[in-house]
């Protein structure tokens, strides 16, 4: 409902020198919904905790719509919040639980009633809404929290691993919901998670943090096809990219194997690249076909050394002169171990990335 | 399935136990309603004829002995007791509450010193403070006064209130706190209205441990106050007469000065099974 801005934002805490979260700046265009993804201890939550109010900001500005937050109070942002420990009040039942801020503002009654009727229908807590919290499961409390959150018209909407603990058939249809939810009404919500399936399913842009810096902050189609750097193509995607170091050629860049030798080149355009002397090639395994025959691509040997059939898909472990590549397969274009193969890399596929910095120098050749 | 002869050897055991600890409060009790040359009567028999002569001299104060008739004051002393423990817990409450929760939930400097501090007054012999007390309290104009002697009490109540309260603050989840917050409420509102009612149990029982230390209490009033002031515990050593010791009042007297922390175990017990059976509160 509302526009979420952050300058230049970091946090030190107590006597510590490291910064938890170092000079992060991001801004969320009203109803949009973004993700903090990264693994624990990154910064996200403390991120999340300052936007809150929780936490004090050591330096830089939080602005919610054209408010600076920095010096307000919890309860004057006019938040809503997730917590990843649910935090439901004991004694209350359910209902009373997900009505409670709505109480605070003398929401008439019946209003509260409807909004809480759709909230929890739309979480599928109907039944649950006359129980109290400790007699559910750590699912069932989790969506009562979520419905807390969501009953409220807060200027921002923050959720704090908001899926954790659900079943996976019922993750999936809620996180659609969800997202339904909050586009119809214009949230704009910021989701901390490190489970990049969800950040990539339930946000519009996400936010890739490590170390307390935010690595890159996109679409999910930018951090899949344009990857900042070496941590974003690491972490996001799954089996993880195949990274391998590299040089560069009169024609294109070729890929050194452990021992440092050319296992093979690829062909392509390296314009800007004439200054970088240490490089890595990154290839996405879904880009990767096993056998060959695909147009603008550059084909090489290699010999399957597994291949792991994981229900909808396969990996194949495949050997190309001495480097170790993963590639995802169909079940149809799935070889036996020890036959030699035709791999082709599209060209559009490989991402170039500066070795001592690890920012992006190229993606597709 | 337990077998029978388990299930009879566990009652036998239990009913043990239980003849062991509650065999002296049964027979204060019977001595209570005692002549003196019963009580003294060897061997010592349960079947006697039982009497309200000892509970009559303590409620009306006259006390008569083989002696002559000696004045008592033990009701007054009864009702020192009352407004002694009560104030004390009110006060250490009052203290003590906010004072655990800002332990509990804030760090700062010199925080874990000054808890610590306060749990050291328990290591501490009383009487190593009390006489070089008395002489302050004698200048000051405290001795002998219900303020002073409450005051001198808090060595005792707070410290069971903080520590023991301090621990239930600990176990709230501080997102709960930080939830009602975030819903428009202020700090102090959020301390009042989630921290305390999650802790409750624990303030109850804190409350009504402190009570039964405080009750228990014989040397602070001891020495820092005369019978005016002085509770329970201290004014049964008038049964200690010239012409020997009056064990039926004695027994009399415990069993009155039983039942008042008797009651508040009894009324506190529901809170505490109350607060404790709303369930773990998840962190």
């Amino acid at each position: 409902m509302s526009t979420l801005i952050l300058d230049d934002v970091s946090k030190i805490y107590g006597k510590d020198t490291r910064r938890s979260v170092d000079g992060v700046s991001m801004s969320i265009k009203d109803g949009e919904i973004i993700a903090l993804l990264g693994s624990s201890g990154c910064g996200k939550t403390s991120t999340l905790r300052m936007i809150a109010g929780f936490e004090d900001v050591t330096s830089g500005t939080i602005r919610i719509g054209d408010k600076v937050v920095n010096d307000l109070k919890p309860s004057e942002r006019d938040v809503a919040m997730a917590f990843e420990g649910y935090a439901l009040y004991p004694p209350l039942r359910v209902r009373e639980n997900i009505a409670f801020s709505l109480l605070k503002n003398r929401t008439p009654r019946a209003e509260i009633d409807k909004r809480v009727g759709a909230v929890s229908d739309m979480l599928e807590i109907g039944p649950l809404l006359d129980k109290y919290p400790p007699s559910l499961s750590g699912g069932q409390q989790q969506r009562v929290s979520l419905a807390r959150a969501m009953v409220r018209n807060a200027s921002a909407f923050l959720l704090d691993e908001p899926m954790s603990q659900l079943e996976p058939q019922l993750r999936a249809l809620l996180r659609a919901r969800i997202k339904d939810h909050m586009t119809a009404h214009r949230m704009t919500t910021v989701i901390v998670t490190h489970d990049q399936t969800e950040a990539i399913a339930l946000s519009d842009r996400v936010a890739v943090m490590d170390k307390g810096l935010l690595q890159q902050f996109g679409t999910p189609d930018d951090l899949r096809e344009r990857p900042a750097n070496l941590f974003v193509a690491s972490f996001i995607g799954e089996p993880p990219m195949n990274i391998f170091p590299g040089a560069r050629t009169e024609n294109g860049v070729v890929v050194l194997n452990e021992r440092g030798e050319a296992a093979f080149g690829i062909a392509g355009a390296t314009g800007g690249l004439s200054a970088h002397d240490g490089l890595h090639v990154g290839i996405r395994p879904h880009r990767i076909h096993v056998g060959g025959g695909v147009p603008g691509a550059e084909t090489v040997q290699g010999e399957v050394l597994s291949s792991h059939w994981l229900g909808d898909h396969s990996h194949i472990g495949l050997s190309v002169g001495g480097c170790f590549l993963i590639a995802v397969g169909d079940r149809d274009a799935t070889p036996p171990a020890g036959s030699v193969v035709p791999v082709s890399i599209p060209r559009d596929a490989v991402h170039l990335f500066d070795s001592a910095s690890g920012a992006a120098i190229q993606h597709g050749l | 399935m337990q077998s029978p002869a388990f299930r009879v050897v566990r009652a036998l055991l239990l009913l043990l136990i239980g003849i062991f600890f509650l065999f002296p409060i049964v027979w204060v009790l019977l001595m209570s309603f005692m002549t003196n040359v019963d009580i003294l009567r060897s061997p010592p028999s349960p079947f006697f004829v039982p009497t309200l002569r000892n509970y009559v001299a303590l409620i009306s104060g006259h006390l008569s002995t083989s002696s002559g008739e000696v004045q008592i004051d033990y009701m007054h002393n009864l009702l020192n007791s009352v407004i002694l423990s009560t104030c004390s817990v009110i006060v250490s409450l009052i203290l003590g509450v906010p004072a655990a929760y800002a332990f509990a939930r804030f760090k700062f400097r010199g925080g874990e010193d000054m808890a610590f501090t306060l749990l050291s007054f328990r290591f501490a012999p009383p009487l190593l403070v009390l006489l070089p007390l008395l002489g302050y309290f004698q200048a000051i104009g405290l001795y002998d006064t219900y303020f002073g002697l409450i005051w001198v009490y808090q060595l005792i109540t707070l410290p069971l209130v903080l520590w023991i309260t301090r621990g239930y603050f600990e176990d709230v989840s501080e997102d709960l706190e930080l939830a009602y917050r975030l819903d428009g409420h202020s700090w102090l509102s959020t301390f009042f209205r989630i921290s305390i009612p999650l802790a409750r149990p624990g303030i109850a029982a804190a409350g009504l441990l402190s009570f039964i230390f405080a009750w228990n209490n014989f040397i602070f009033a001891l020495i820092l106050g005369s019978s005016s002031v002085q509770p329970v515990t201290v004014g049964a050593l008038a049964f200690i007469t010239a012409s020997g010791i009056e064990y039926g009042q004695i027994a009399a007297a415990l069993v009155l000065s039983v039942i008042p922390t008797l009651i508040l175990a009894i009324f506190t017990q529901r809170y505490l099974v109350e607060g404790l059976s709303l369930g773990a509160i998840k962190g």
